[in-house]
């Protein structure tokens, strides 16, 4: 079996092939979901309508989807580059740590001022963060998915410490969990009564401003050449290990963002379980959009669709919330498989 | 359909009518040809005639919009590498297909047996190795890791693995590209052998001499189409010349010229070796203003480290670098560009462009950080536009427009791109480090006017090629280069190449060594 480039695929194969992904990914689930005992077509309706079914509903996409695009930025910045970041998780709680050491009180100003500045802090902690890993990799060849990968254990063992020592909320019955942030340290919302806050607004602006960095910035022409060929970068006089640490900065701030928004917008506290692996599910949304970031934000609104339409149509249906899990890894390996094919033809033997 | 005819050879493989199109260009126009049992064609053309597609539509890599291919009056099914493969046609690539941390043996056993299987049988088969290589004469140590193996050996290993596989038909894609003279004899008695004892070439080349020398028959491509088949015996290289493109084509012509001051030093400079390439030792070199310095010498004698050491990859670890007054403080490729060195790289696949750029990303790799291209970080790509299409105009770059994919393009257009990327700044000092490997008669003209003009206009041009008759041809001053160390510089005509071949083989350097 082997490949054959297409060189201009045509309409049919473009709309179709993804389609077709959609379609399997929607027979495994029914498949999943006979094999629960539920009917499938009400299950995967519950799902739609638990995403997309009411505003409220919709809404809680919305948020849900909120830290994946910024993961999904920070993961798609750095692969342009071929630096494998997959410490997203640790990044995202390095921010939040700052985020709930500035603003439980220790900076007292306005809310105008202080939410740029935890933002800013954030993303300077987040970035400090990759720092190492990126240096190791550029001054002495140290591999960067072992030493980022491991980063996020180091960090999730931290902040337990930190819950149950430094940080840990003295008002909170024995709780691990921090103190509550001050008022003006909260993102408000963007509609009164409605859970989606400002968090949303500024990943639509970090994804934006991704792509403008990417298409429009001497930088991102540079991230993209030491990507795509980083030896004729070199050659070229790219200052390739630079621009790495650049790369690595920004990704690691753009995560981190991911852990302020988080703790800003939504919980108001720092706790173990802020990050349900959106890390990880980040390199899974940046993949989804091929690394281009206004795909970032629609691939996460998928992903985010799909796990808060699965926790409401598990609590009315009798299926376990695992079928969001392997509904996004089946919609991941369909499209990537879609998108390969669409353009190359598959000839047998 | 084995047909018995014109001179009464067995026909062992027959195209018929083969068209290829790659969107609107037509890369193949009903090509028709046969190969008889024991004779070498060569297939000539210049770069993007349509040579290497129409090799892989034989092999199976790409499928004919129409046509059929026959091998040994059964034709093949279209698309199947694997098919032509157990036909008995083996193909030997431009670029290797080999895997350097495998041994000689384990690369051509490699995909022909299940993975398995619970005994190699590898003394069956290091027999059956050792046999074929002393047939042909292709002298390889079965047991040498192919990583630590020289282009020449590399290259018989790809036909010592298409004879394992009972190759009856050889394809050879430019195999001359990559090799010394020494080498390229060697090669052209192996296939004498195969010949004698009954296989069929096609030797793929633009190397006219060569072409003379080893082919019974030639077939000229030009833009996709047949456009002539002579009996080499019948024929000249100035008709061959001609009939590749379509003009006769006039050798460069060099100027005497009084050579200026001296842009660049180097006094008893030394830098580390570098895996298998030895580094520099004691190099004395001075590239002057208006004069061509060639380097000759046999491959991987210390060329790279001296292109790296100019192109601003490396630094000297002893001795002095000076640039006409500059002492060279923090060197680097940017450093090595802003004192107006214009690099040509060796290999401008892997460090001469960015495939997956466009041309005009490309044009600018070395100029993007700069006004008008960029400016306070942002890129003008309206003015870099402007450029690639102006070193698209001026140097004849054949392609879709500025924003196509670099890697659409043939080598001799991509070696245009960065030949005008590197000269449209007007530089002092040229590193054309083998300029025209594997390019076309048409695409070294142009190459080697362009230097030469450049010369004329005073630069100092430094020519590292291991092809002789280049360096000979075009070089002021020549130098030899081996394991590292350099020769004297010997002026234009002073020394023939028989005595160069000498210094090549390191005798003037070991007299020089006992000397001293």
């Amino acid at each position: 079996m082997r490949l054959e480039p297409i060189a201009n695929p045509g309409l049919a194969r473009r709309v179709g092939l993804p389609v077709v992904a959609l379609a399997l990914t929607v027979i495994a689930a029914s498949l999943l979901a006979l094999l629960a005992g539920a009917n499938p077509f009400a299950t995967l309706g519950l799902i739609l309508s638990g995403a997309a079914g009411s505003k409220f509903a919709l809404l809680e996409t919305l948020n849900r989807a909120t830290p994946l695009i910024f993961t999904g930025l920070a993961a798609a910045v750095a692969f342009r580059a071929r630096l494998w970041n997959i410490g997203a998780e640790a990044q995202l709680y390095a921010g939040a740590i700052v985020t709930v050491l500035l603003g439980t009180g220790a900076l007292g100003l306005p809310a105008a001022l202080l939410l740029p500045l935890l933002a800013l802090a954030a993303m300077l902690a987040g970035a400090a963060v990759l720092l190492g890993p990126v240096l190791l990799k550029t001054r002495l060849g140290v591999d960067e998915v072992v030493t980022t990968l491991l980063f996020n254990f180091i960090m999730l063992l931290f902040v337990s410490y930190l819950l149950e020592g430094p940080l840990k909320d003295p008002m909170g019955m024995g709780w691990p969990k921090s103190a509550a942030l001050i008022p003006e340290a909260r993102l408000p919302r963007i509609v009164t009564g409605l859970r989606l806050h400002w968090g949303f607004a500024l990943a639509l602006l970090a994804a934006a401003a991704v792509w403008v960095l990417q298409t429009r910035t001497t930088l991102g022409y540079e991230i993209r050449a030491v990507g795509l060929n980083a030896e004729a970068a070199r050659f070229a006089g790219i200052p390739v290990g630079r621009v790495m640490v650049k790369t690595a900065l920004l990704s690691g701030g753009l995560a981190a963002l991911a852990g302020f928004s988080e703790v800003a917008g939504l919980k108001g506290n720092l706790t173990l379980d802020l990050s349900p692996g959106f890390g990880y599910a980040g390199i899974i949304v940046a993949m989804l959009a091929l690394l281009n970031p206004l795909g970032v934000v629609l691939s996460a609104i998928f992903v985010a669709g799909v796990f808060v339409g699965a926790d409401s149509m598990s609590r009315a249906a009798a299926v376990p919330t695992y079928i969001a899990d392997i509904l996004t890894a089946t919609a991941l390996l369909t499209m990537v498989l879609a998108l390969r094919l669409t353009h190359a033809r598959v000839r047998w033997r | 359909m084995t047909g018995k005819d014109r001179g009464g050879a067995e026909v062992v493989l027959r195209l018929s009518g083969i068209t290829k199109r790659f969107g609107a260009l037509l890369a193949n126009d009903a090509i028709s040809f046969d190969l008889k049992k024991g004779e070498v064609i060569a297939l000539l053309g210049e770069n993007g005639a349509g040579k290497t597609t129409l090799m892989n539509i034989l092999f199976g890599h790409y499928t004919a919009d129409t046509g059929t291919v026959e091998v040994f009056g059964r034709s093949l099914p279209p698309g199947h590498p694997r098919a032509a493969l157990a036909a008995g046609v083996g193909m030997v690539h431009q670029h290797f297909t080999l895997a350097d941390n495998l041994s000689v043996l384990d690369n051509i056993l490699l995909g022909t047996r299940p993975l398995f299987s619970p005994r190699l049988g590898k003394a069956a088969a290091r027999a059956r190795v050792n046999g074929l290589a002393r047939d042909f004469g292709l002298a390889v140590h079965a047991d040498a890791r192919v990583g630590t193996l020289s282009v020449g050996e590399r290259q018989r290993v790809e036909i010592l693995k298409a004879l394992y596989r009972d190759a009856r038909i050889l394809i050879l894609d430019e195999p001359t590209a990559v090799l010394t003279p020494q080498e390229t004899t060697a090669l052209f008695a192996t296939l004498t052998k195969a010949v004698a004892l009954g296989l069929s070439i096609i030797f793929i080349s633009h190397k006219l001499h060569e072409v003379m020398e080893i082919s019974s028959r030639v077939l000229v491509l030009r833009h996709g189409k047949l456009v002539g088949e002579v009996e080499t015996a019948r024929t000249d290289r100035h008709r061959l010349a001609e009939m590749m493109v379509g003009a006769e084509i006039a050798a460069p012509k060099v100027a005497e010229r009084m050579p200026g001051p001296a842009l660049l030093t180097l006094k008893g400079v030394e830098t580390p070796r570098r895996g298998n390439a030895p580094g520099l030792k004691g190099v004395e070199l001075e590239l002057r203003a208006g004069q061509i310095t060639g380097l000759a010498g046999v491959s991987g004698n210390g060329q790279s480290a001296l292109a790296a050491l100019i192109g601003g990859l490396e630094s000297p670890s002893a001795g002095r670098m000076d640039l006409a007054g500059d002492g060279g403080a923090d060197w680097s490729p940017r450093a090595a560009i802003a004192a107006g060195i214009a690099r040509i790289p060796e290999d401008r696949h892997r460090t001469g462009t960015v495939a997956d750029f466009s041309l005009t990303e490309n044009a600018i790799l070395e100029s993007y950080a700069r006004a008008p291209m960029s400016r306070r970080g942002w890129m003008d790509w309206r003015a870099a536009e402007g450029f690639a299409q102006a070193i698209i105009d001026t140097y004849d770059v054949r392609c879709p427009g500025p924003s196509a994919r670099i890697r659409l393009l043939s080598g001799g257009n991509m070696q245009k791109l960065i030949l005008g990327r590197v000269l449209e700044a007007g530089p002092r000092i040229i590193l054309a480090n083998q300029p025209v490997r594997g390019l076309d008669i048409g695409a070294v003209t142009f190459v080697h006017n362009r230097l030469i003009a450049a010369r004329d206009a005073g630069a100092a041009v430094l020519l590292i090629s291991e092809d002789l008759d280049e360096v000979t041809a075009l070089s002021d001053v020549i130098h030899v280069i081996y394991e590292g160390s350099l020769s004297p510089g010997f002026p234009r005509g002073t020394k023939t190449p028989a005595e160069l071949g000498l210094w090549m083989a390191g005798q003037g350097f070991r007299e020089a060594g006992h000397a001293a």
